[in-house]
């Protein structure tokens, strides 16, 4: 062990140097959300960062959130989906002919809404991963499936209001036992609780690394790093704590977020799926059973995206038979924003987060700033093959 | 005479480490001029140079080619006067007809209308002068390699090659195809082509090679003429690795001791042929501690047996009994194969052995995830600890596990496909053909590791299209031919001669 453990450590200006070229990809991510929002903030004249509007943006961006932690699942794994906004949209109009037509409770409403979504994914995942059929024909045969389903099933008309109960899941914040009234302290405690947690999780995964002799990430930039995720984070949960509090879709959405991480960068179950994309063939000779492995990819996806049905029916409190149009455009260009390869096998969850955000951003800001819906396009068109570019170009260096 | 092409003085840095050093390489018209040299050498990197890939201010030094300086800026530039490289990685596309191929980029048109008729009575005459006889309107992708190496080299004919230069072009051909393809560069050596070889193989150079440039460290080592007879394998290889190999399998005192795995009445149908069977009826075993080859020619069916072995990776209709210790074991899947201590080293490490784009790492531990995780969770630091070990243990050579494996030589990427099956732990490891494409030391750290592995207790079974490799690492090993056993020889007896014609007396 002596000659491999990495005795001669370089001076720390060159270590640093070092793990922020090597990095480079997420500090960049960051950083460019970053600039985008000071933009906007400025160009905005503060709006973008008032407490109405930033919750306004998590609502907006929670379901293409949700929906892109499955689809980077599905891009890392060599696939793609381009279902996802059709089936949204058919699980809202489920979800709707149930709870209003039918007068279901929402909790059983809610349950058999996600199980239709895994059975969707389950039936689309069965012929990429077994009949192997290309993801892209078989999604777009799925997306104009589900939209004319969605279409039959409302009857071509608005179906709606939902009852109060299922509209909180979107519109809902989580309730301030402190009754604070100017501020929901509550929601600020759990901020501040969260990122706690993830310093102390972030410290205890360093030592580990340590511990084995991994190269580790310098103190300073460390240190730095972490306390402006906690500071951001206790930041925000203020800014929402002055208004309603934490929505409760955000805390859907964060858990979802960690537990994506984690599964991503820690299980085997994501390690596999990282090796099913970047060699299926030395996948399946390792032992990974990578047709099974597809076919859960898709089941996953299936439920996230009924999850984010239900969760943009809610918040628009009726289902319309133009829900979910041109949402996977959104999910898949907040993946490749965030740094996956179309060809499988690279990606981060917290990239295709920040890609959503970036998007979301723009979205939010140019509509303030009072940008048209046509130039908005054009530009989230350019900043995708921008950023794609950018990804390109410091590979091939 | 006057050299066709000298080049002088070639030096090339990547990032401040220097890949060629002062490199001289002068061939003379009409000459075959071998390259060798260890993996990492150079070779590539130099005929890169030469065919404009690298253009001029990237590299210092100065390329004269039929009596002028040349600064080529692109391969376009060097192909139009005469230098054309066929890769070790073919670059034909595999749905076009031959035709179709080899007039590709330089079609006979007129105003871009293609005059086919013309493509194909050239393609057949081409096919005649490197020997294939094949229609110009077959597929690509129904040739066997071997024929595919020809079209390319009938390709390089279409555009009025000076000089040829081969990368390794049999490395993955059977012998009889091979020594066609030497015949044929004797052939194009009558006509006046210069031709530039680069292989491994020694022996194929001692047979064809008018002059052999040895490359170490990226410089040039020494140039022997051959005018005066083939130069001594042991010279060669003195000179590529810089010292004395004085063996070249490391010495091995095999202990052998009970049966541990057998194939009983093995069969194995053709994927898409259903009806053609691949393997027929096949027995073999391996004891504890034995080292057993399995000869044969390529096509001969060793790697769709060990592949169909390893959890039906290959094949259709596969019946027959797997037995491991005399019980029967279910190996329908790679898991259960795996679980049941088999190991499989594929022969094409690129496309099955690694996920390139991948780490050491992560590779590492890709067979045997449960070795690193707890209730499915990765223990980071235990997978770069074990990774390490293996580093360490195989004299891996890379700047650390975190490496991208795409990054590492061929010798390198075989040690780590080595590691991950390592750490699965299997009690039988089959190897196929595992110094494919490796260089000389390399080679030899395989083949020590290889008879460690063994001394610790592991039955190993080695496939092989490399005979001398067979007869200084096995035990025993087995003939293999048209899908059948056809001999079986202790090491100590076996010979090539005598395997060989095990085979000839088999296919007749």
């Amino acid at each position: 062990m002596e000659q491999t453990v990495l005795t001669d450590p370089a001076p720390v200006s060159q270590r640093m140097g070092h793990f922020l070229k090597q990095n480079l990809r997420e500090y960049g991510m960051l950083l460019s959300l970053v600039a985008i929002m000071v933009f906007f903030q400025i160009m905005t004249d503060g709006t973008l960062l008032q407490p109405l509007n930033l919750t306004n943006l998590v609502l907006q961006n929670s379901y293409i959130i949700i929906m892109a932690l499955g689809m980077l699942l599905v891009i890392v794994a060599g696939y793609i989906d381009l279902s996802v906004g059709s089936v949204c949209g058919f699980i809202g109009a489920l979800a709707a002919v149930l709870m209003v037509n039918y007068e279901w409770h929402f909790v059983p409403a809610t349950l058999v809404c996600l199980l239709v979504g895994g059975a969707i994914g389950a039936a689309q995942g069965w012929f990429v991963a077994y009949f192997k059929i290309p993801s892209f024909i078989v999604t777009l045969a799925g997306m104009l499936v589900f939209k004319g389903l969605a279409l039959a099933l409302l009857n071509g008309q608005s179906v709606g209001p939902f009852p109060d109960t299922f509209q909180k899941l979107s519109s809902g914040f989580i309730p301030d036992w402190f009754d604070g009234s100017e501020l929901r302290l509550t929601s600020l405690l759990l901020g501040v609780l969260v990122a706690l947690t993830m310093v102390v999780m972030a410290w205890r995964t360093r030592s580990n690394q340590q511990l084995h002799g991994m190269e580790v990430e310098p103190m300073t930039l460390f240190a730095a790093r972490n306390s402006v995720f906690a500071v951001l984070l206790v930041a925000l949960s203020w800014l929402l704590a002055s208004y309603k509090g934490l929505p409760n879709v955000l805390i859907i959405m964060f858990a979802l977020m960690v537990a994506y991480d984690f599964i991503t960068s820690r299980t085997t179950i994501g390690r596999r799926i990282y090796a099913l994309g970047g060699n299926e063939k030395a996948a399946r000779l390792s032992g990974v059973r990578t047709e099974r492995l597809a076919f859960y990819t898709f089941v996953n996806m299936g439920v996230l995206a009924a999850l984010a049905g239900l969760v943009f029916a809610a918040r628009l409190n009726t289902a319309t038979p133009k829900a979910g149009l041109g949402f996977e455009l959104d999910v898949i260009a907040a993946c490749f924003i965030g740094g996956a390869s179309a060809s499988g096998g690279v990606g981060k969850v917290m990239g295709a987060v920040i890609g959503a955000f970036v998007m979301g951003v723009m979205n939010n800001g140019m509509s303030i700033l009072g940008v048209g819906i046509d130039y908005q396009q054009v530009i989230k068109g350019l900043v995708l093959l921008a950023a794609v570019s950018v990804d390109v170009y410091n590979k091939n260096k | 005479m006057e050299p066709i092409l000298e080049m002088r003085g070639i030096s090339k840095s990547f990032h401040g480490v220097n890949a060629l050093d002062d490199v001289n390489l002068a061939v003379r018209p009409g000459e075959i001029h071998a390259v060798v040299g260890e993996n990492g050498a150079g070779k590539s990197t130099l005929m890169k140079v030469l065919s404009g890939v690298y253009p001029y201010p990237e590299y210092s030094g100065e390329i004269r080619f039929m009596g002028r300086e040349r600064r080529f800026r692109g391969i376009a530039e060097s192909e139009a006067q005469g230098i054309i490289i066929i890769h070790q990685e073919l670059a034909l596309v595999p749905l076009l007809s031959i035709a179709e191929n080899i007039f590709l980029g330089n079609e006979p048109a007129k105003y871009g209308v293609i005059d086919w008729t013309f493509a194909h009575r050239r393609t057949r005459e081409l096919l005649q002068k490197v020997g294939l006889k094949e229609s110009p309107a077959t597929l690509v992708t129904d040739l066997g390699i071997g024929k595919q190496q020809l079209v390319e080299i009938a390709k390089a004919l279409s555009k009025e090659v000076k000089l040829l230069i081969l990368d390794e072009p049999t490395a993955s051909l059977n012998e009889s195809d091979s020594d066609a393809l030497l015949q044929l560069l004797l052939g194009l050596k009558a006509q006046g082509i210069a031709c530039i070889l680069i292989s491994h193989k020694l022996s194929e150079i001692a047979k064809v090679a008018d002059a052999i440039t040895v490359l170490r460290d990226g410089s040039t080592i020494t140039t022997i003429d051959c005018k005066d007879g083939p130069a001594s394998e042991d010279l060669i290889i003195k000179a590529m690795v810089g010292r004395e190999m004085a063996d070249r399998y490391p010495p091995r005192t095999s202990k052998v001791g009970d049966t541990v795995f057998e194939l009983r009445d093995w069969r194995v149908f053709h994927p898409v042929h259903t009806d053609r069977e691949v393997v027929k009826g096949l027995n073999l075993s391996v004891k504890r501690g034995e080292i057993v080859g399995i000869a044969g020619l390529m096509g001969a069916g060793r790697t769709e047996l060990a592949m169909s072995v390893f959890g039906r990776s290959y094949g259709r209709r596969i019946t027959g009994t797997a037995l491991m210790n005399g019980q029967p074991v279910d190996v329908s899947t790679v898991r259960r194969a795996v679980d049941h201590g088999i190991a499989y080293v594929t022969e094409d490490r690129k496309s099955l052995g690694l996920v390139l784009a991948d780490t050491i790492a992560r590779n590492t531990t890709l067979s045997h995830l449960d070795g690193v995780s707890r209730h499915g969770v990765i223990d980071e630091g235990r997978e770069f600890a074990v990774a390490n070990d293996f580093r360490g243990k195989l004299a891996t050579r890379c700047s650390g596990v975190h490496q991208q494996v795409v990054n590492l030589s061929g010798g390198n990427q075989q040690k780590v496909v080595l590691a991950k099956w390592l750490f699965a732990n299997p009690t039988v490891l089959i190897l196929d053909e595992p110094t494919r494409g490796i260089d000389v030391g390399a080679k030899y750290e395989i083949y020590s590791l290889v008879a460690r592995l063994a001394e610790e207790g592991r039955s190993i079974l080695m496939i092989s299209s490399e005979m001398p490799e067979l007869l200084g690492m096995c035990d025993r090993i087995y003939v293999m031919n048209q899908g059948e056993i056809v001999a079986e020889f202790p090491a100590a007896e076996a010979s090539q001669e005598k395997i060989m014609w095990a085979i000839v007396k088999a296919s007749q």
